[in-house]
């Protein structure tokens, strides 16, 4: 797989730092951060359905700053350790910086992004929970999902030039997107997505993971596999206003953990409309702040 | 290990008839090892008095471990007189602050901004030494080790143990104990109780088997429902933390400023009563006081 150059690595790890979160949030932790009394469990819930949000928080919070005896994968987890205020504070750090823009020079969606990030993540926590027998974390394959498309924002954002010519190339030849990243770019958003979580300490399991969310090959862990199976149903006509796509068959392996390909999991798993509803309610961008 | 109170209110100084002799200055305690190395806990305005002392003796050599930046506990860093004088030397450790990404170097370059203090950061005569304290990581002062640990405060908040030739003592700095966001019917109520549970035990781990824990009982539980969130212990809460670490002696600080010495004893001694401590001596922490541990 191609890898990405030191450099580069440092170029971009720098960049996200300074990288707008998503309209809603920004918004709500403004509204949030005014009010002393402001509700905990809604400060929980904006930054964990922002991957701007999310990515930065946990990174600091797993800096060897403070050294936690585990790794840090939850806002939740985030408060009890370093304390609400802190947590609101770092969120509204993150909410002044500004929003990021709905519309950028690479031509990317950043509100279909979001969706699918939100939609992945609930999913890979569904089946996490209900096929899970090695006691992995649903709550790690929620943030695996929110995070696995990292990349491409960071492509929208820092080498959008790049990242326009790999969309159009990817639509013209009709071939996955992470592979025209790697004919373009020399390397695919999942290499991005995980160098971000593994120089800062994230679980290796979660990199692992969000590196090789496109690979069948490898030795697969549960949550690789909640993880593959969620980005896949994700693109289900009932998850994904209706556009009816002819679903790929799953590695023998992955299916056999779920018992059953991709139209059957989609039963097993039941009415999936509120899994649309939450995500679209954050998706949606608010007009006032609108840039 | 000498220990002395050189502060024990919190939040704002309090001086008046009415805390003559609990005293009125913020947070600052003073630590002689047995080998004298000098270590002050926190910089309110009981570092002051402490820095008059300390003129007898120069060259000094100060570690002043900072349990974090809220005011009390820093106030009195820039009339910490040895840091004017050439010669001397000075370690400030302090925790990370993840919202500006700095250590305890912040803390006095924005308390001595031309603004605020005549004289600025830049133009202290002593060797200041500024070091980021890391939960978990040991820091060594001759025979001394002393052990930073995460606390629950509304900026970061670390407690420090402190152990030598034998002898122990935990200071909380400002540590209110974990409380679940969630009500009981909500979602995240069990996950977020077994992690509070879990970092409950962390803390008392932390503390276990000290002779000495200096803990923050500014409230008393009648109060502590509408100061729930601002970060403080109460005295029972200090008390079951003692007990649960199995210490020898607690001292209960950061009085409440508006307590007046009559209270103060009044509301100790109610809470003293509601518990069982036969192994556990309890102990209302006052300015100017000084024990040793043997």
């Amino acid at each position: 797989m191609p890898e990405i150059s030191a450099e580069l690595s440092k170029k971009i790890s720098d960049a996200v730092e300074k990288m707008p979160a998503f309209p809603k949030s920004v918004q709500r932790i403004l509204e949030l951060s005014r009010d002393i009394n402001c509700s905990p469990k809604e400060l929980v819930s904006v930054i964990e359905k922002d991957p701007v949000m999310t990515m930065k928080l946990l990174r600091i919070i797993n800096s060897s700053y403070y050294s936690f005896p585990k790794q840090i994968t939850s806002v939740n987890q985030s408060i009890v350790f370093i304390g609400l205020n802190t947590i609101k504070n770092m969120a509204l750090s993150f909410a002044v910086i500004g929003v990021l823009p709905q519309k950028n020079a690479a031509g990317y969606d950043m509100q279909r992004y979001l969706m699918h990030s939100l939609i992945t993540a609930s999913l890979a926590r569904i089946l996490c929970q209900k096929f899970n027998k090695d006691g992995t974390d649903p709550g790690d394959c929620n943030l695996a999902g929110l995070l696995h498309d990292f990349g491409k924002v960071v492509f929208a954002q820092f080498l959008p030039e790049e990242f326009r010519l790999a969309l159009k190339y990817s639509a013209d030849n009709n071939v996955p997107l992470h592979i025209a990243e790697r004919q373009i770019i020399g390397v695919d958003h999942s290499v991005v997505g995980a160098m971000l979580v593994e120089g800062w300490k994230f679980p290796k399991n979660l990199s692992d993971t969000i590196r090789h969310h496109h690979d069948e090959s490898i030795v697969n862990s549960t949550m690789h596999d909640c993880l593959y199976v969620a980005d896949q149903l994700s693109k289900h006509k009932s998850l994904n206003n209706g556009i009816d796509r002819v679903m790929p068959e799953l590695p023998p392996a992955i299916a056999a953990r779920f018992g059953g390909n991709l139209e059957e999991i989609i039963v097993k798993l039941g009415d999936l409309s509120n899994v649309v509803a939450e995500a679209q309610a954050f998706a949606q961008t608010s007009k006032e702040i609108h840039p | 290990m000498k220990i002395k109170f050189w502060g024990v209110r919190g939040s704002i100084p309090s001086p008046g008839p009415n805390t003559q002799r609990y005293g009125g200055n913020t947070t600052c305690i003073e630590v002689r090892t047995d080998d004298n190395d000098l270590i002050i806990l926190d910089g309110g305005t009981g570092i002051f008095p402490l820095a008059q002392t300390l003129l007898k003796e120069l060259p000094v050599t100060a570690h002043i471990f900072n349990t974090h930046s809220h005011w009390d506990h820093i106030q009195g860093l820039p009339f910490f007189i040895p840091i004017f004088i050439p010669g001397n030397n000075l370690h400030l450790y302090g925790a990370f602050d993840p919202i500006s990404g700095a250590g305890p170097e912040r803390i006095m370059n924005i308390q001595m901004q031309y603004s605020y203090f005549p004289v600025r950061e830049a133009e202290i005569q002593s060797r200041m030494h500024y070091l980021t304290a890391m939960p978990h990581e040991v820091i060594k002062i001759g025979a001394t080790s002393i052990t930073p640990t995460l606390l629950s405060h509304p900026v970061v908040n670390l407690g420090y143990r402190i152990e030598c030739r034998g002898k122990s003592m935990f200071f909380t700095g400002d540590h209110e104990p974990y409380y679940n966001i969630y009500e009981s019917g909500d979602d995240g109520y069990a996950e977020y109780q077994a992690l509070i549970e879990e970092q409950s035990q962390a803390v008392v781990d932390a503390i276990k088997g000290v002779d000495i824990l200096i803990a923050d009982s500014s409230y008393t539980i009648a109060e502590y429902p509408s100061k729930k969130g601002w970060g403080h212990g109460t005295f029972d809460s200090c008390i079951e933390l003692a007990k649960a670490a199995a210490v020898k002696i607690l001292y209960c600080t950061h009085h409440e400023p508006t307590r007046s010495d009559d209270d103060l004893e009044k509301v100790f001694a109610e809470a003293v009563a509601r518990h069982q401590c036969q192994d556990l001596e309890i102990r209302l922490a006052r300015e100017g006081d000084e024990f040793y541990i043997k």
